[in-house]
């Protein structure tokens, strides 16, 4: 058996670091935490969800066939309407439940492309949490999780809903041990975020589209980058600089026809036709990766200037330019590494160790890689009081990496996460989920996580003795108080429902 | 299962009951409770920018209809207008019930009131809403849970996750739409003892079993469940926690979904009548405490008066803030209005504040709940006594 400092650092490294250990990784861990973490950074970013899933240019024609759909329904609905009223008033020659045959049809079809479309991104929120409860890379995982929440997009809207597995697929895991710019332009670009912040639909007011209808601009991805992803709300901006940011961004949308059939900014398709009667030719649309189209029609012409820079009109490289700059800001590099510090280690986190990473940050033009491993080095890091209260999510992956089991059905997960405050990809705000413990340690979260430890503890199959699970699970992190409550449990229930329970199961 | 997709789910409160809603019933006999004889006050807080100029339209503003264009309501006594109010104001029509309470001299409503601070972050000013500072992290506690540390009385927050204006030294619980929990005593008991290093862990469970085990008590077996969506049984449970020896006197409840960039009129509709279906069920559930009830609802700013490219509104400055209840004092409007011409909008764009929010906060906490001078100066509302002086007549 490896020392007792080393078991330590391993169950350190395997629950605050990761999602928590699986029966033996503790043992295997402990010849080197550190190593073991540094290994899982790799170039190619994050491991990502198994399964077959739809890339997002794949999604986007799945998309248009649902909004296809759904318009003839509602077409066929409003000529079906007079119809409809009057059969509800002679149920004798048409019972009032049944609708014409055409309208019931394109109502049908319409429930089963959004179904389809839902189903897809709940399958992957499923294979999602599969992979965190199987993956010897916990590491790489949180890191990849972190990112994501950075950067959130969240399925509280439909729209986004239907992007967001391939936004975390496409934009955020190959990325977060790349350059921080990089992550950054991969993720704003994305038609999940396009969406989620309203981009495809703002419309340079005099763009060509701008000056044809009334359209106008929408500052909220601007915004929401400058406070939320990048310098922060004390980064040194004004309102000025938001619009102006909201002008260059014009133009990002969405590849194919969705963009122009109204998921997007909308002017696409009839303005091209438009623009062609009055024999002026606009600049073509320019797709880029992922599902992401720059619309010159749509793009607020002339120079912007963003935080007392000026940049030059350059079309989408204008907005690209301005978001170069404010992934470089000194603001950037001291808020984000102080979000790494405050979720892997505190929420009020040693400020050497903010520090360390922010030096980091700056020294390396902001490669993930290089903070990760400054992180890693870091003595702050491995203290042992387990100041982190685990998310909900947290709590059900890890419950399953100690038991050696994975989620089998959404309609399970679902609903568990839902009670305990943290339904599947739908944080509440752009902000992400929170991050401290008196977020998620509130009291009713707290009976709600006693209710599903208690019957996942009763549904528990595996024949282990719990105090084993116990040191499987916690190592050198299991107190004496826990291990003795775990002994004299009286049944194996019970003992279970104490282990997920106990503080240095909730914590990490 | 549904990945919330539609936007009624974006309100985390509603997702309890709409998805995670596993048998929960109301009695709906609340009024029968023995009445507790003390104050009582639900403070609602409209998360994301609520839009004052669509819950109480200045339809005499002569720049009004002009800087809202597609979204400005049409006025009283016209299609789909807006319900009277004085001074030529027009209530949103979503909110009938409030404006029977408004005609029974029992709703209030200041159509410009502001947080000391210009913020235009969500996340920023509803810190500063919550925590009652002057400025920005003036204080990690909330200015409602002070208050019941300087008079008293029980606290209790809607929601998985205590909010930052219940959050501080009293102690409080909390509640949410869910499952329930029983024969776990024993496990209780357990678990104190695994936590009696972990002071967050213990005090919290604690509160929140018990909380638990008081909605239980008033569920009646064999009622429906309530109704997809439904918020007013969400206000008769809220109602329940309130009632008798052992209610609650303060609570918090959140609504989401404020925040209308895009189509603005079907989202306000959607939100003011789930507003609206709130109230109707504190009332009902309430009965006889109604009558000692002060319910208000805030938001962190208001939004832009003029109506955006998308139908929607941005960030802005002053909003507006309702008062509702049995112990409300009639008088219609609170403060001034500052007007709607380019010269009177904060920086050109933004409707301008004419009252502090915290003096609005202040009257009723002074009137209502008996809070001293010296503590809503001091602990509660710090740096506000020449501000924002606590406002008189409210209730």
């Amino acid at each position: 058996m490896p020392p007792m400092d080393s078991r330590l650092d391993a169950a350190i490294a395997l629950t605050r670091f990761g999602l928590g250990a699986r029966v033996g990784e503790i043992e295997t861990v402990a010849a080197d935490p550190r190593g073991w973490l540094e290994g899982q950074i790799s170039p190619t970013g994050a491991p990502v969800p198994q399964g077959e899933f739809p890339n997002s240019d794949q999604r986007i024609l799945q998309f248009a066939e649902y909004r296809e759909a759904a318009s003839d329904a509602r077409q066929l609905r409003r000529a079906d309407a007079p119809i409809s009223t009057a059969a509800a008033l002679s149920p004798a020659m048409a019972g009032p439940m049944e609708r014409p045959s055409a309208a019931q049809a394109a109502f049908d079809a319409r429930r089963d492309e959004r179904r389809n479309l839902v189903q897809d991104t709940a399958q992957e929120f499923l294979a999602r949490a599969r992979l965190g409860a199987e993956t010897p890379d916990g590491f790489a995982e949180r890191w990849a999780l972190f990112w994501s929440n950075a950067l959130t997009v969240s399925a509280a809207k439909f729209q986004s809903a239907v992007f967001i597995g391939q936004y975390e697929r496409e934009a955020i895991r190959p990325n977060v041990f790349g350059r921080f710019e990089s992550l950054l332009l991969a993720a704003e670009s994305h038609p999940a975020m396009l969406l989620y912040l309203d981009q495809a639909q703002s419309i340079g007011p005099d763009s060509i589209a701008g000056q044809r209808r009334r359209a106008g601009l929408n500052e909220n991805l601007a915004r929401e980058i400058l406070e939320l992803h990048t310098v922060g709300a004390d980064g040194g901006y004004a309102q000025a600089d938001v619009t102006e940011f909201a002008r260059a961004l014009t133009g990002w949308s969405i590849a194919g026809q969705v963009g122009g059939r109204g998921m997007g900014a909308g002017a696409a398709g009839g303005a091209r036709q438009n623009t062609r009667r009055a024999s002026l030719r606009p600049v073509a649309d320019v797709e880029g990766a992922n599902g992401f189209a720059f619309r010159p029609i749509l793009h607020e012409p002339g120079e912007r200037t963003v935080m007392g820079k000026r940049y030059a009109a350059s079309g989408a490289a204008q907005g690209e330019a301005i978001l170069r700059d404010l992934a470089a800001r000194p603001a950037t590099a001291r808020r984000l590494s102080q979000r790494i510090a405050a979720h892997f280690v505190a929420d009020d986190p040693p400020p050497s160790l903010v520090s360390k990473l922010e030096a980091t940050w700056t020294r390396t033009g902001g490669r993930l890689d290089e903070v990760a491993r400054t992180l890693i080095a870091s003595p702050e890091a491995w203290t042992p009081p387990t100041a982190k209260v685990k998310t909900p999510y947290e709590f059900i992956v890890s419950t399953h990496r100690a038991f050696g089991s994975a989620p089998q059905r959404v309609q399970g997960l679902q609903p568990a996460l839902l009670t305990m405050g943290q339904p599947a990809w739908s944080p509440p705000s752009p902000e992400g989920w929170p991050d401290t413990a008196a977020d998620w340690a509130g009291p009713d979260a707290l009976v709600k996580r006693l209710e599903w430890a208690s019957a996942a503890a009763d549904a528990m199959r595996g024949r282990q003795e719990p105090l084993q699970i116990a040191e499987a699970a916690l190592g050198g992190r299991l107190s004496d108080r826990t291990r003795t409550a775990v002994a004299r449990a009286e049944s194996r229930p019970e003992a279970l429902t104490l282990l997920l329970m106990s503080p240095e199961f909730q914590r990490r | 299962m549904t990945l919330h997709a539609n936007t009624l789910d974006r309100r985390r409160l509603l997702q309890g009951m709409t998805l995670g809603g596993l048998g929960l019933t109301f009695a709906g006999q609340a009024s029968a409770a023995t009445s507790s004889g003390r104050p009582k006050l639900v403070a609602v807080i409209a998360r994301g920018a609520m839009d004052g100029l669509s819950v109480t339209a200045p339809h005499q503003d002569p720049a009004y209809q002009t800087l809202r264009g597609g979204v400005a309501l049409p006025p009283p006594g016209t299609a789909n207008g807006t319900l009277a109010l004085e001074s030529g104001f027009g209530l949103h029509p979503a909110l009938a019930g409030m404006h029977g309470l408004y005609g029974d001299g029992r709703m209030r409503f200041a159509p410009a009131v502001s947080l000391p601070t210009r913020i235009r972050s969500h996340f920023d000013a509803q810190d500063v809403l919550e925590s009652g500072g002057a400025h920005l992290n003036q204080s990690d506690t909330g200015w409602l849970n002070r208050a019941l540390e300087a008079a008293g009385g029980r606290g209790l927050s809607i929601g998985a996750q205590t909010p930052l204006i219940m959050r501080g030294p009293a102690e409080t619980s909390s509640w949410a739409p869910g499952g329930r929990i029983g024969g776990q005593d024993r496990l209780a008991s357990l678990l104190q003892d695994l936590y009696v290093e972990d002071r967050l862990l213990a005090t919290n469970l604690a509160r929140g079993l018990e909380t638990e085990a008081q909605a239980q008590a008033g569920i009646m077996p064999g009622e429906a469940a309530p109704r997809r969506g439904d918020v007013s049984a969400l206000g008769t449970s809220v109602a329940r926690l309130m009632t008798g020896e052992t209610g609650a006197d303060v609570v918090a409840v959140s609504l989401d979904g404020w925040d209308t960039h895009t189509r603005q009129p079907a989202q306000m509709q959607a939100r003011l009548t789930q507003l609206d279906q709130l109230l109707a069920g504190l009332r009902q559930g309430l009965g006889a405490e109604w009558e000692r009830t002060v319910v208000v609802v805030a938001t962190e700013f208001g939004r832009t008066a003029r109506v955006n490219g998308t139908q929607g509104t941005d960030h802005g400055t002053a909003s507006t803030l309702l008062l509702a209840g049995g112990a409300v004092k009639a008088g219609g409007l609170i403060g001034d209005w500052p007007g709607l011409s380019d010269a009177a909008l904060f920086e050109n764009r933004d409707l301008a504040p004419t009252l502090d929010i915290r003096s609005v906060f202040k009257g009723v906490l002074r009137d209502h709940l008996g809070v001293d001078r010296a503590a809503l100066d001091g602990a509660v509302f710090p740096d506000s006594a020449r501000e924002a002086p606590a406002l008189a007549g409210l209730v």
